[in-house]
């Protein structure tokens, strides 16, 4: 369904919604996977990102949203100049990934401390945007809710523990989608949720044994 | 929100009020949010408008390629032309200069996309200020052309790279030409010829920028699509009327779009891009700034 207010918005800073403001919400994404701003960060552009990135100030939006900046904060025009002040070590390169990658994709490798964690999305135009990758599990994120995502070992009633915690906390889930690369291993869970969950809700989760990691994903659109 | 615009007038004529209410009331139905939290949300919108034509009315922001700039406040300062001192002239500035700011990384709002951001605000507010019309009205109207442009999402597409300009800068001079004549004390039917007499005006625009950066002609693509809003608000409120019903040209524009070859789909394969300047301009413009960068 379309809103009113996708359509008169988003307030943004210029000029593409696809190259800026879509480029900034996968950058905000991305700094949720190590929980903060990265100190390292390598950005491999591929297709229209690549072509046409620097002109869109795409690597200035990505840099930003990695900083925390949202898509109508003026500081993205000069976040490559605050990367270098703030002694934060991003890179970018241009790349291919597969050819069927939408033509606005982006590979984002990010470092915090002992944290490192690999995200892929793309800018589907309109300032709308989708993670497909996780640290190699396919997911589908929008970031139009706030999501959790966690990675479990595959235990029997791992959904239904989450789901009490969850409900515990007073937070309604939306969707929640479990995948795994083979039967016994890691189990990934993205859950999208209603409410904003806070910290003592990921650290409630993160408390049980049988859950590697988990993170929390903002939500970016506005 | 509404998939048609002709449900919309009819219902809007049926309960005697204006686009703009029955899209508030609409919207705040879809969205579970009372009318007024969904106004103040277009007031922020009217007032980061408000601000875009003020900064770009300046004169001093340039594109990084410095392709486009300077040109809104031409027009604000410069040597007259027969246009000189009508609101006409006015419009036209106002649209360069948020297009102006959209290039050189500035705030904007995109209605509906940043690619064609000048128009809407170009048109209500030259409209507003040269007739004395409150804010209120203004974000009213914002209302009627949030409607017009839903509707134009669902039937045909707001993007570019899928329909070509008239999906962007097209669309933008549907909306505005209709949420202008309702801002100006056009009847719901009137508003629906408004926007069908913009958008076939437009039927057919390529989109075709230089290196494929939202610059040239992006920038003039918004002055000349508020100039196409504006002959068209004219001509609805002296009581023209068009034959094709408004979502059947918008339906139209859809069409055309998915016919149209991709180089004319924001690739610079094609038109203006593909011209021996245009290639020439963006080789030298844009190699020198990957240099920099």
């Amino acid at each position: 369904m379309v809103s009113l207010l996708d359509i008169i918005g988003p307030v943004m800073v210029g000029p593409s919604s696809s190259h800026t403001a879509g480029a900034c919400r996968l950058g905000l994404l991305a700094r949720c996977l190590v929980g903060g701003t990265p100190e390292r960060a390598l950005l491999e552009l591929h297709g229209s990102f690549a072509r046409t990135g620097e002109g869109h100030g795409t690597d200035k939006a990505l840099a930003g949203g990695l900083m925390g900046f949202r898509p109508d904060d003026e500081r993205l025009r000069e976040a490559l100049e605050i990367i270098d002040r703030e002694g934060l070590d991003y890179r970018f390169e241009k790349t291919t990934l597969d050819d069927d990658a939408h033509p606005n994709t982006v590979r984002i490798t990010v470092e915090r401390g002992d944290r490192k964690s690999v995200m892929v999305g793309s800018s589907l135009g309109a300032g709308r945007v989708v993670v497909t990758e996780i640290d190699g599990y396919p997911v589908s994120v929008t970031g139009n809710l706030h999501t959790i995502v966690l990675v479990a070992e595959d235990v029997k009633g791992s959904v239904a523990r989450i789901a009490t915690i969850l409900s515990d906390a007073n937070v309604n889930i939306a969707t929640l989608r479990l995948s795994r690369k083979s039967r016994g291993g890691d189990a990934f869970m993205v859950i999208e949720v209603d409410e904003q969950p806070g910290d003592d809700l990921r650290d409630a989760i993160r408390g049980l044994s049988w859950v590697t990691w988990a993170f929390r994903l903002d939500k970016v659109s506005a | 929100m509404y998939r048609t615009l002709a449900d919309a007038i009819a219902d809007a004529e049926a309960r005697g009020i204006t686009l703009g209410r029955l899209a508030l009331e609409t919207e705040a139905e879809d969205q579970g949010r009372p009318v007024e939290e969904i106004r103040d949300a277009l007031r922020r919108a009217l007032h980061v408008m408000n601000g875009a034509v003020e900064r770009g009315m300046e004169g001093d922001l340039f594109s990084s390629s410095g392709l486009v700039g300077g040109d809104a406040a031409k027009l604000r300062t410069g040597p007259p032309g027969p246009l000189a001192g009508t609101p006409f002239r006015d419009v036209l500035a106002r649209a360069l200069a948020v297009q102006e700011v959209n290039a050189a990384m500035g705030v904007i709002v995109a209605a509906p996309t940043a690619g064609g951001a000048g128009v809407l605000p170009a048109v209500l507010t030259g409209l507003a200020a040269a007739r004395g019309i409150d804010e209120e009205q203004v974000v009213d109207a914002l209302a009627t052309a949030g409607l017009i442009g839903a509707v134009v999402a669902e039937r045909a597409s707001l993007s570019g790279a899928e329909g070509g300009c008239q999906a962007e800068t097209g669309a933008a001079a549907g909306m505005a030409a209709g949420a202008a004549t309702e801002m100006l004390g056009g009847t719901p039917s009137q508003v629906g010829h408004a926007t069908a007499l913009a958008q076939q005006g437009t039927l057919g625009l390529v989109c075709d920028p230089l290196g494929g950066l939202v610059e040239l002609p992006c920038v003039f693509r918004n002055a000349t699509g508020a100039a196409i809003a504006l002959a068209a608000i004219e001509m609805a409120l002296a009581g023209i009327t068009f034959a094709i019903p408004a979502d059947e040209v918008i339906d139209t524009m859809g069409e055309i779009g998915r016919n149209m070859d991709v180089r004319y789909r924001e690739t610079a394969g094609g038109g203006l891009a593909a011209t021996p300047t245009g290639r020439r301009l963006a080789k030298e413009r844009l190699y020198d700034l990957k240099r920099k960068t």
